[in-house]
């Protein structure tokens, strides 16, 4: 009863505005970052940060659905992480870096 | 009890599920152990429902269950829903406890197959697909039951897929019904957009309210749901892929004629009969069409040399008289005439199947004889199903549920003598063409030696054919004509679900007389039977030596040419038109016609004006061309710069604009 209460204290924008904050976060790591592992970490912050802006819209509507996405979020976040995963270790195999701008030869 | 209705069709298809999944690694026993028992459970529900609706009927006689919602869109809300009323409970109860003494069967009569479980999963598939078209409560869960039958179909007919003979008949098996099912499926859409809902009950109030008698949509709607049906129950002019089907294994047979396919045109109609009612043009058609077909399938019966393919075209021929009554009005003798005749269908194909074994995949009549002796259970066990086929007086079930049907097509409003004349006519080819078999098969010299070491057959194929004879003689006793007893069990009990048909044309005497005449049509045909193939063979052979009988013969038994027909008319020129464009011929026409046009212009404009304008268009396009390309860097991070830059000025937009 008390965390519910606690929770409900929160006002709502407190918790978008952090959304918001690792959401940005994320995409400067993706956008600065060359290395491919860090980009992957990049983003699962976004993943983390969209998903943490829908458990904080549940709460707010006091609706389960939030959590519900949430979880589908995380299931998401893990096939893409294996997937990702993967390949990070066939594109080191093939070019022995984990750059990401030296791997270009898809241009046009 | 009743809440348990949706195990009905979940049990086989929690069987289909485990054999398809887990059949490779289950024994020949195990198997026909969650085969078999599927079914039997499934008929052992149906049977406890049965008797519970019986003697404590839910209010309106109406039971339904709503397992879940299907889909849900604007609207269109279809649910797995179950509904149960006497017609769908009379058919349940059929088709349940008919498969599973079929399966019984199959346990023996499959045992040396190496596909043993794949047999079993499509069996079980069927069972569960026909339970789900009979108690679907909506029209839309009904059809996926409807695909679900013609998809099995396809997988048994073609089940030994290693003769491509048999591969081509279950392909045509699939795709002739498909001409009916798209109709169908054009019906439902039609009802859908007009009446707004795809639920049985609704929908019929609905169209009963909205359309008055005769009405163009009820007419187009009746005549695309009938062309569903003319395909399922292989009527005219959609019969011919149903003697090619008998290429599946015999117990195919016996479930696809007695039980799970077949019957499923004459429950559509029977289920939608307010439709049809709405459009008596349709309706008469209905009556036409199985008038027609049960003779023309009658008088193919009566030449065909493969015992199978009799029992094919008898099929027909049978479920032509349902057709003929449905479109009378008597919808509770159709189905009187379905229950009767799955019973004895299913157990002259069970019977037919030990004789085919016995004699080592011998189908051929001309080939068999004298089995009496050898055989003496199946022989009575056909011959059973013979008599009642050919609607014998008094002792056996076809003659209440066809002589019912017969007086209907005199005496009902949309009889008239010549339906009925055309009923009476295939009641002497029945018997004739049935009692041929049988005098051919069982009497008569042996005219191959049984081979030796020929195992009798065991009990798990005895019991079902027992069974099944027992049904085929005592089944009609539950409605007698007045004459005998006047007991009326089934029709009033189906009356709760479809109306009754009355008498307008007729006496009271005029019905006995019509039934002595159907009593002497039945004992005409046996009787001719024993003369023509039994007495004095001799004649018959005489005739044929004429080439015009010998001709005649020969164009009943392809089945009135409608084969030769439909491959002169429709195959053929599907086959040219695909070998006639493997060389591009259309694409080759719109080059010649570019080509001259160029020319054309080559002459008009010596100062290739044209010419220069085109070259600026294709400089412009190399231009965006190379523009474009360079934006496509290779370089993940800026894909991303990208795409966030879009997503964060489409933001904007929705936002502020």
């Amino acid at each position: 009863m008390r965390t519910a209460e606690a929770i409900a204290a929160i006002p709502m924008h407190h918790g978008l505005v952090l959304a918001a904050i690792l959401f940005a976060l994320g995409m400067i790591g993706i956008l600065a970052r060359r290395n491919l592992v860090f980009i992957l970490m990049s983003i699962e912050i976004m993943l983390n940060a969209a998903g943490l802006a829908f458990v904080v819209a549940g709460a707010r509507w006091e609706q389960a659905d939030g959590q519900v996405m949430l979880i589908f979020i995380l299931a998401v976040a893990a096939a893409e992480v294996s997937v990702g995963l993967a390949l990070l270790l066939l594109l080191y195999r093939r070019f022995q870096t984990l750059d990401a701008d030296a791997v270009s030869k898809m241009r046009g | 009890m009743l809440s348990l209705l949706w195990l009905i069709p979940t049990l086989p298809l929690a069987g289909f599920l485990v054999l398809a999944l887990g059949g490779k690694y289950l024994g020949h026993r195990s198997i026909a152990v969650i085969g078999t028992s599927s079914t039997a459970l499934s008929a052992l529900i149906a049977i406890l429902i049965g008797m519970d609706f019986i003697a404590a009927p839910p209010p309106g006689f109406v039971f339904r269950q709503e397992a879940w919602s299907w889909i849900a869109v604007a609207g269109f809300s279809p649910g797995i829903g179950f509904y149960l009323d006497a017609l769908s409970l009379v058919m349940v109860l059929v088709v349940t406890l008919i498969s599973f003494l079929i399966h019984l069967y199959s346990t023996e009569f499959m045992s040396g197959d190496e596909d043993y479980a794949r047999f079993f999963a499509y069996m079980n598939l069927f069972v569960g697909s026909m339970c789900i078209l009979i108690l679907a409560d909506n029209l839309l869960f009904l059809y996926l039951g409807w695909e679900g039958v013609g998809l099995c179909s396809y997988l048994l007919i073609g089940f030994w897929y290693r003769d491509p003979a048999n591969g081509r008949a279950a392909r045509k098996a699939f795709i002739v019904t498909r001409i009916g099912d798209t109709a169908m499926a054009i019906g439902l859409f039609l009802l859908f957009t007009h009446l707004g809902t795809l639920d049985i009950q609704p929908l019929m109030q609905c169209a009963g309210q909205q359309w008055p008698e005769g009405e163009g949509l009820a007419i187009l709607t009746a005549a695309l749901l009938l062309a569903g049906a003319v395909g399922k129950s292989a009527q005219l002019p959609l019969q011919t892929w149903l003697p090619d089907a008998m290429a599946g294994p015999t117990p195919v047979s016996a479930l696809m004629h007695a039980a799970t396919m077949v019957t499923a045109g004459v429950y559509l109609i029977a289920r939608t009969h307010v439709l049809f009612t709405l459009a008596p043009v349709v309706q008469h058609a209905v009556a036409v069409i199985g008038a027609l077909t049960l003779l023309l399938a009658g008088f193919s019966a009566l030449v065909q040399t493969d015992i199978k393919r009799v029992l094919a075209y008898s099929t027909i021929s049978q479920i032509g008289y349902m057709f003929l009554a449905l479109g009378v009005g008597a919808w509770s003798a159709a189905i009187f005439h379905l229950v009767t005749h799955a019973f004895f269908k299913a157990l002259l194909f069970l019977s037919a199947g030990v004789v085919i074994m016995s004699l080592h995949e011998e189908h051929n009549i001309f080939r068999m004889g004298a089995l009496r002796k050898k055989l003496p259970i199946v022989f009575w066990t056909f011959l059973i199903g013979s008599a009642s086929l050919a609607a014998l007086p008094l002792v056996t079930a076809g003659f209440y549920s066809k002589d019912l049907i017969l007086w209907r097509a005199w005496s009902s409003a949309g009889g008239n003598p010549w339906l009925w004349a055309a009923g009476w006519g295939g009641a002497i080819l029945t018997g004739l063409y049935i009692f041929r078999v049988v005098f051919l098969v069982f009497f008569g010299e042996a005219r191959t030696a049984m081979p030796p070491g020929t195992a009798r057959p065991g009990l798990r194929i005895t019991l079902p054919l027992i069974v099944l004879a027992a049904f085929s003689l005592v089944g009609g006793w539950i409605e007698t004509p007045p004459f005998l007893g006047n007991l009326t069990l089934f029709s009033s009990f189906v009356q709760h679900a479809l109306p009754p048909a009355q008498a307008v044309h007729g006496e009271k005497n005029d019905e006995t007389i019509l039934e002595l005449l159907a009593i002497a049509a039945s004992l005409g045909g046996i009787a001719l039977a024993y003369l023509l193939f039994l007495r004095y063979p001799a004649f018959l052979q005489g005739m044929m030596l004429i080439p015009a009988f010998a001709r005649i013969r020969e164009f009943w038994q392809s089945g009135w040419g409608f084969d030769r027909f439909y491959e002169f008319l429709f195959v053929r020129p599907y086959l040219w038109l695909a070998h006639a464009d493997r060389r591009d011929v259309i694409d080759n026409i719109y080059k010649m016609a570019l080509s001259c046009m160029l020319r054309w212009l080559q002459k008009v404009d010596p100062h290739d004006v044209i010419n220069t304008i085109y070259n600026g268009l294709a400089g412009l396009c190399l231009f965006l061309h190379r523009a474009l390309s360079a934006t496509q860097s290779g370089q993940v991070r800026r894909y991303a710069a990208a795409i966030a830059t879009g997503s964060i000025g489409i933001l904007f937009i929705g936002i502020f604009a």
